[in-house]
């Protein structure tokens, strides 16, 4: 009689910069995680999304409460799990969003002016333009993920190098969408980088209650790929991981799945109430490890910011969020005639013989 | 007597429920802590306690195909939903299983456990926020489909379907969650399912419907000079064709309302009814006034969707001119 250990594995934590924006000097055990490849102007471009993010959602937010816009689920503390994956991508690749990825939209160059028209109950703001390979906003959670693997898998047939992303909340993990996208992943070892942002929350459950596993990263090694799980309010240690997966996916080397562990700092949506169910003590905590100051402090310290251009930056941000609900308050309605438009690519007699019901022809 | 919505006579319902049945449980995402994202069991775990109302992880499957080996072995699960838009995931569970236990054990085994589940537009909601599925579990065997249209029907029927010995999707219009409020018995009361109301009498001619579709209905009927006999549904499975038949021959003329869209919506079940059994004494061909067969909108056009009152006037006249 024996036995023995078959599998094994190991759940890896990145962290680079700390909550005052310092470079971590590597304990005395811990593996050494160097520094992403980045420049100066790369780094103030990554400040810069990140603030855009943010600064568009607070104006998103107050739209939703004017009654300009619809429901709307806010970033707000995701800004460098959702910036710093949509960043380490080329402009071929592939982006899966979920509903709350605003940030990963933005730093794919979505005009802002289609988010609010999108979240203004306009589906033309989903209609994506040409040459930007982003999928529409799923809305039920988890759905999408298999068809990241699908999406993948074509360009690996395709012989084309692209990669996609595909991005969910840590609630999203539950369903079995996750798990059969994922194992699909495996097996056919498709280039694809999984991005679960754990916010901490889905809705008003907390992540403690949404699986019994200590990490969500470590489901991919079930599923025989890589699992990393990272400060995914640390922006260099997200985009590190994330340049790493895309990298290993272009190589043909199979998917990765990455854990942003993150919050949520604002209620799930313009119709949650996160007082019901979380303390503001909580809140609090996490506010001291909000991404963008910390990225603004370890700029600071290496003279990449001042007060001076933080000044000016916010100013060139503003003029284009004023300028994008300009524009999108600009737009007509849609026409009824849409309603009937893209069920198909030819309207059947019947949806014809509905539209002229409608119009009263 | 309290004056209620449907939201509060819905948590009324549960919480009597609960109460009296000790096997029932509540599970659900966001049902617990939050009181449900819509609050119709709002304050539940507090009274009965985290085994007994559950929030679960996001898992559709997990929920419903949980709550049927639940139901099986002896507890009473009233599961939720969130919106209806999530019920498409858990459809296998729901027909494969739920509708076909009592038929794959020849009676040994059975479902009692409900769905509930919020569902209709009319409320700006989010993509997948606003279907109405009804017509595709009316199709499936062994499931009961209920519908109410106001606080006190709500709460007769929650009640009925929680007692009953089959499984039930028990839809709740959001449209109308908070827009009615009426008086409604604090005290415990029934309304059996598989029974439709005769909501007004009259003579000229029949129309039904169902959910928050009734308010619309009546509100444009009121427009006119016809002596109209409203029916609610109330139960959409099984069907009540003996009120609906009876009221047919009376008027000779019918029109049915409802929102989800037209090929093969619960009207054409409706209308084939009526040609069984009342042909010869129909004046006009049986309309209907239905949402298109398109995916429901984004809000910007849901107005254009759903049936609206040209639209229901419209085919009024096309049923009494004819
Ligand atoms: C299949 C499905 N069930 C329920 C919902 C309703 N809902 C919307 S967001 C949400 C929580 C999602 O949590 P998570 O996946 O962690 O993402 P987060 O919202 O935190 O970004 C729920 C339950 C949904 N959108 N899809």
């Amino acid at each position: 009689m024996s036995k023995k250990v078959v599998a094994n594995f190991k759940v890896e934590y990145w962290q680079i910069l700390d909550a005052n924006g310092n470079v971590i000097v590597g304990a005395r055990h811990a593996m050494p995680l160097p520094m992403p490849r980045l420049s100066p102007d790369q780094i103030k471009e990554l400040y810069e999304l990140m603030l855009l993010t943010r600064t568009f959602d607070e104006k998103a937010f107050h739209l939703q409460r004017q009654g300009r816009i619809g429901t709307y689920l806010p970033v707000r503390g995701q800004e460098a799990s959702q910036v710093g994956t949509a960043y380490a991508l080329d402009k071929n690749d592939w982006v899966l969003p979920s509903g709350r990825d605003i940030g990963v939209c933005i730093t794919r160059k979505l005009p802002l002016h289609m988010i609010l028209q999108y979240r203004g109950g306009d589906e033309r703001g989903v209609r994506v333009p040409e040459g930007l390979n982003i999928f529409p906003f799923t809305i039920p959670s988890s759905t999408h993920i298999p068809h990241c693997t699908g999406v993948a898998w074509a360009s690996k047939l395709q012989r084309q190098k692209a990669v996609t992303m595909g991005y969910f909340g840590d609630g999203a993990t539950s369903r079995g969408d996750f798990h059969e996208g994922l194992n699909f992943a495996g097996v056919y070892k498709v280039p694809v980088v999984f991005v679960c942002e754990n916010n901490g929350y889905a809705i008003s459950l907390p992540r403690a209650k949404q699986t019994a596993a200590e990490t969500i990263a470590q489901r991919a090694f079930a599923y025989g790929f890589e699992g990393i799980q990272v400060d995914g309010n640390d922006v260099f240690a997200v985009y590190s991981a994330a340049k790493y997966a895309v990298e290993k996916a272009r190589k043909g080397k199979g998917p990765t799945l990455i854990e942003c562990v993150t919050y949520r700092m604002a209620d799930h949506s313009t119709a949650d109430d996160a007082s019901r169910y979380r303390s503001q003590k909580e809140v609090a905590k996490w506010a001291k490890r909000d991404p963008i100051d910390r990225l603004g402090k370890y700029m600071r310290k290496n003279k990449l910011l001042s007060d001076k251009s933080k000044k000016a930056l916010m100013e060139k941000i503003k003029e284009k969020v004023d300028k994008a609900v300009e524009e999108y308050e600009k737009i007509a309605p849609p026409q009824p005639e849409d309603l009937f438009k893209y069920t198909y690519a030819q309207m059947p007699e019947k949806l014809q013989e509905q539209m002229k019901e409608l119009l009263g022809e | 007597m309290p004056i209620l919505n449907m939201v509060e006579t819905i948590n009324l319902a549960l919480k009597q429920e609960m109460k009296k049945d000790k096997k029932m449980i509540v599970l659900g995402e966001d049902v617990g802590r939050n009181g449900g994202v819509f609050r119709t069991t709002d304050g539940l775990q507090k009274l009965f306690g985290e085994e007994r109302v559950v929030d679960t992880p996001l898992s559709e499957i997990g929920i419903v195909g949980s709550a049927i080996g639940m139901a099986v072995n002896g507890l009473h699960p009233v599961a939720e939903i969130q919106f209806s838009g999530f019920l498409y995931s858990p459809f296998d569970q729901i027909i494969s299983h739920a509708g076909r236990m009592r038929t794959r054990s020849k009676g040994r085994f059975s479902c009692p456990l409900v769905i509930r589940c919020p569902y209709g537009g009319g409320i700006r909601g989010l993509e997948l926020h606003c279907e109405s599925p009804e017509a595709i579990l009316s199709h499936t065997p062994g499931i009961k489909v209920v519908v109410p249209s106001r606080p006190y029907d709500a709460k007769g029927l929650l009640i009925s379907a929680i007692r009953d010995p089959d499984p039930v999707i028990f839809f709740e219009p959001m449209r109308i969650y908070r827009a009615i409020k009426e008086e409604v018995p604090e005290k415990e009361y029934t309304i059996p399912l598989g029974k439709a109301s005769i909501v007004k009498e009259g003579t000229d001619l029949t129309v039904i419907s169902w959910g928050a579709m009734m308010r619309y209905t009546q509100e444009a009927l009121a427009k006119t000079d016809y002596k109209a006999e409203i029916i609610d549904l109330r139960t959409i499975s099984p069907l009540d064709t003996e009120t609906i038949v009876n009221s047919v021959k009376k008027t000779g003329r019918c029109l049915i309302v409802h929102e989800a869209a037209k090929t093969c919506g619960l009207a054409a079940e409706i209308i084939a009814q009526i040609n069984e059994r009342a042909l010869l004494h129909l004046e006009a061909p049986v309309e209907r006034v239905t949402g298109f067969d398109v995916p429901y909108p984004l809000y910007k056009l849901e107005g254009h969707y759903l049936p609206d009152e040209k639209r229901i006037l419209r085919a009024v006249e096309r049923v009494m001119k004819f």
